[in-house]
């Protein structure tokens, strides 16, 4: 049995220990997201990559983790919660230059990588107008979905952005299917911020004239003092925001411009993490991932109707059969919002029972700061999926009360 | 005050031993959301994990210090989980200890000794 270990805390790293030995217990595990384990679980300092504001984030205090491969400021001297908090009442900085920025550049017509594309995901490609952007994801021949990511067409070209943890693959697998009509071109001089909150708009304005006329999923260049910036008003907050992408000689010029503004804070990947939990979006790897379908992950709301059956170009993408069954007939799970009852948070790896049947298990969760309470989503069975359903969670050996909530737990404030 | 080497502070208030977790740990656990206390009147044995506080980041023990019987937990602390970030060294004070002999807490570290080992 291994040594009970209490509060381990390792240094300069975000390290507070978490698990003990509660296996040996017979309770559940705790698991803790990877951007929360000490360096020595997570991955070791000296096979990450550093961003190229690395040591603006330490100038700034982060605190740096291993994440996706990549050191990155979980938070900053404020805290996760006042973190939160002031990205939902002001304007927070986020460094996501982690993820994986493409060009799609067409060797023929716009339309035929369009069309290419669009094979890799149950989405409408091709009736994405110029200038505008939409949520994408590759499945795979089961179903399941390989990664989640933004697409926008710019007019003679698409630009795409995929999860740090997937930009490997997610490159190989569009090289490997889309060379014949396309060249997949790897960003990997430009840095990539998000900035969100309701102060966002007049901060990015401020520096980018043009960001405030933009509605919710355009996509612009903008002249700026920093060069050309690729704006796409959107974000992962659930707040309205933008998502900007500037060259690698000018980032840190633009991060302490913004970062100088009286409303804008750097804001960290725990930060991150609690807001779009609150707004109910998917993290890849724990809300979805290669075992679930869109169709399970509620996200059918992102499979537009061309592409379902009876649609102008249905199906024709991988796991068409399982996906455009589970549409017609229902899945036999879903991925739902969870309210636990009283002030214990429910996370990743926590069972749900309806009585003494299993019926699910917790994907995220934790404690909302802007909500109030513990927080959560996870998949249950079809058959408890329903608004209101009152489930148990097993925490610590005990089975905890929790129902199945609506999601977002936060209203988001989109500019549409 | 003594100090274990999993981030608790020990006072001794006449008979009782009043246990908490120090400003180091507080910091490290970040904003604390949910706080689960033990029993009173429960025997526990050194090592224990006996309470668990929940922070925005993730879910941390406390384990008893030393063998010896639960007689007073801070109510104040299910209520307020907040005060461990707040007060981590007084109103946030977790439980309180009847030990058979309070001499097992010179095996523990002092101030200084603590403040070595965190650096």
């Amino acid at each position: 049995m291994a040594p009970a270990e209490g509060i381990t805390i390792s240094g300069a790293r975000d390290g507070v220990r978490t698990e003990g030995a509660p296996q040996d217990r017979g309770w559940p595990v705790r698991p803790v997201p990877e951007y929360l384990r000490p360096a020595e679980e997570g991955g070791r300092v000296s096979d990450l990559e550093r961003l190229v504001l690395h040591d603006l984030h330490v100038e700034l205090g982060g605190k740096m983790v291993p994440f996706a491969g990549y050191e990155m400021p979980v938070q900053y001297g404020l805290g996760v919660m006042k973190e939160h908090l002031h990205t939902r009442s002001k304007a927070g900085l986020f460094d996501v230059s982690h993820m994986g920025q493409v060009l799609l550049r067409p060797k023929g017509s716009y339309e035929a990588t369009a069309l290419a594309f669009e094979a890799l995901m149950p989405v409408d490609v091709l009736g994405v107008a110029p200038g505008r952007q939409r949520y994408g994801l590759f499945t795979n021949a089961e179903g399941g979905i390989l990664d989640d990511l933004m697409f926008a067409n710019r007019g003679d070209h698409l630009f795409v952005v995929v999860n740090a943890a997937c930009k490997g693959q997610d490159i190989a697998h569009m090289t490997a299917h889309l060379s014949d009509t396309t060249e997949v071109i790897p960003v990997t001089d430009r840095a990539l911020f998000a900035l969100q909150g309701p102060a966002a708009e007049a901060a990015l304005d401020r520096v980018a004239p043009g960001a405030a006329a933009m509605r919710f999923m355009d996509v612009a260049v903008l002249d700026s003092a920093f060069g050309p910036l690729w704006v796409s008003r959107s974000g992962y907050t659930g707040e309205d925001g933008y998502e900007v992408s500037v060259e690698n000689g000018q980032a840190e010029a633009l991060a302490r411009a913004l970062l100088a503004m009286e409303e804008v804070e750097a804001i960290g990947l725990g930060a991150r993490d609690s807001l779009r939990l609150e707004a109910g979006l998917c993290l890849y790897g724990h809300d979805i991932d290669t075992t679930t379908t869109p169709v399970e992950a509620g996200l059918t709301w992102a499979i537009q109707k061309a592409r379902r059956t009876g649609g102008a170009r249905a199906g024709g993408f991988p796991g068409a059969g399982r996906i455009l069954a589970e549409l017609a007939d229902g899945p036999a799970r879903l991925r739902v919002g969870l309210r636990p009852e009283g002030r214990a948070p429910m996370r990743e790896g926590v069972d749900i029972f309806a009585g003494d049947t299993a019926v699910g298990r917790v994907t995220s969760g934790g404690f909302g700061p802007s909500v109030e309470a513990p927080i959560a989503m996870g998949y249950v069975s079809a058959a408890q999926a329903a608004i209101g359903t009152v489930l148990e969670g097993e925490v610590r050996g005990k089975r905890m009360p929790l129902t199945v909530a609506a999601m977002p737990f936060q209203p988001n404030t989109y500019k549409r | 005050m003594k100090f274990t080497k999993e981030h608790e502070w020990l006072r001794v208030e006449g008979d009782l031993v009043v246990v908490g977790i120090t400003e180091h740990a507080a910091s490290a656990l970040g904003d604390v959301v949910f706080v689960e206390l033990p029993d009173t009147e429960m025997q526990v044995a050194a090592g224990d994990e006996i309470c668990v506080i929940e922070s925005v980041k993730a879910a941390s023990d406390i384990l008893a210090p030393v063998d010896g019987e639960i007689v007073a937990v801070n109510e104040a602390l299910s209520e307020t989980p907040s005060l461990v970030n707040e007060d981590p060294l007084g109103a946030a004070w977790f439980f309180k200890m009847k030990i058979d002999d309070l001499s097992v807490l010179d095996d523990f570290m002092d101030e200084d000794e603590y403040k070595d080992m965190i650096g």
